[in-house]
């Protein structure tokens, strides 16, 4: 995998939770995921389309979406509701549209999916190939989410 | 010199995420505006402004049915609302598709993610430079 692409969506997710959910973040070390069970209680998975292909996907806490959700809306959240699910797609939105216009600006072209959202303990993440997935933890006040990078092999299209 | 923002103007907000859509209305009430209606994608929200008399858009780019994009393209070329001041607010950032969204008519834009202050002053660019030219 181009390491080069892995950077914009940390700077992307940084950005996104600062500036509509006032939330400091702080990155991890990332590690290497070999298997599709994910690290926490809600995920928003993003296709992308390039050459080369690829995926990515935000999974956070219970405790942690529910504190991000609340200062994104102003609203306090007990359980993993629609609403939250609604917010943790329009948060992989955002987080994948800021990282492909950073790509963007560097020349590379991508197109992104409409989110999807998966939940309940120990749900898998499907990424949209076969290549290693690339996992960065990240902690909050409130816990801890996750950011996975899946992308192929192959040339990208540039200009 | 800003000019006085017309707060009773209604607006319509349309995205087909349900989470941006409760964001944009906080901002435009915490802005001071109180007559607020959404549209969770362009063709519901063509059919709300063909039916109701709506002051002002703002609109999300990527939606299931029609666009933001073919939403506005559709707003120009209706009579009725051909004039309709609209905001779009999007992750198309890209300068490809602002100059889409400009040659489309848009009045501004803004690229998220954004903060309160952001929406103001680009609702206040708007309403400036139509009375300008007014």
């Amino acid at each position: 995998m181009n390491v080069e692409f892995i950077n914009p969506f940390l700077s992307a997710t940084i950005g996104v939770l600062k500036t509509m959910a006032f939330t400091e973040v702080t990155a991890g070390k990332p590690f290497l995921k070999n298997d599709k069970i994910s690290r926490g209680d809600v995920s928003g998975v993003v296709g992308i389309t390039g050459p080369p292909n690829g995926s990515m996907s935000l999974t956070f806490s219970k405790e942690c979406i529910m504190e991000i959700v609340s200062n994104m809306l102003g609203e306090t959240f007990q359980e993993v509701t629609d609403d939250i699910k609604d917010a943790v797609g329009e948060l992989s939105n955002m987080i994948s549209g800021t990282a492909r216009n950073d790509l963007g600006n560097k020349g590379y072209s991508f197109k992104t999916s409409i989110p999807t959202v998966v939940s309940g303990p120990g749900h898998e993440i499907r990424h949209m190939c076969k290549a290693p997935t690339i996992a960065i933890p990240f902690n909050t006040k409130a816990g801890p989410f996750v950011v996975e990078i899946s992308f192929e092999n192959g040339t990208p299209t540039k200009g | 010199m800003k000019p006085e923002l017309n707060l009773n103007m209604k607006v319509l907000v349309v995205d087909d995420f349900a989470t941006m859509r409760k964001i944009v209305r906080n901002i435009l009430k915490q802005i001071g505006f109180t007559n607020i209606v959404e549209a969770d994608d362009g063709a519901n929200a063509l059919s709300i402004i063909k039916q109701e008399k709506i002051d002002f858009v703002v609109t999300d780019w990527n939606m299931p049915n029609m666009t933001g994009l073919e939403l506005l393209k559709n707003i120009r070329s209706t009579e009725k609302a051909k004039d309709m001041p609209v905001l779009m607010v999007t992750a198309e950032g890209l300068a490809e598709n602002v100059v889409d969204a400009v040659k489309a008519g848009v009045d501004n834009y803004i690229v998220k993610p954004f903060t309160a202050e952001t929406v103001q002053e680009k609702i206040e660019q708007i309403f400036a430079k139509r009375s300008a030219n007014s």
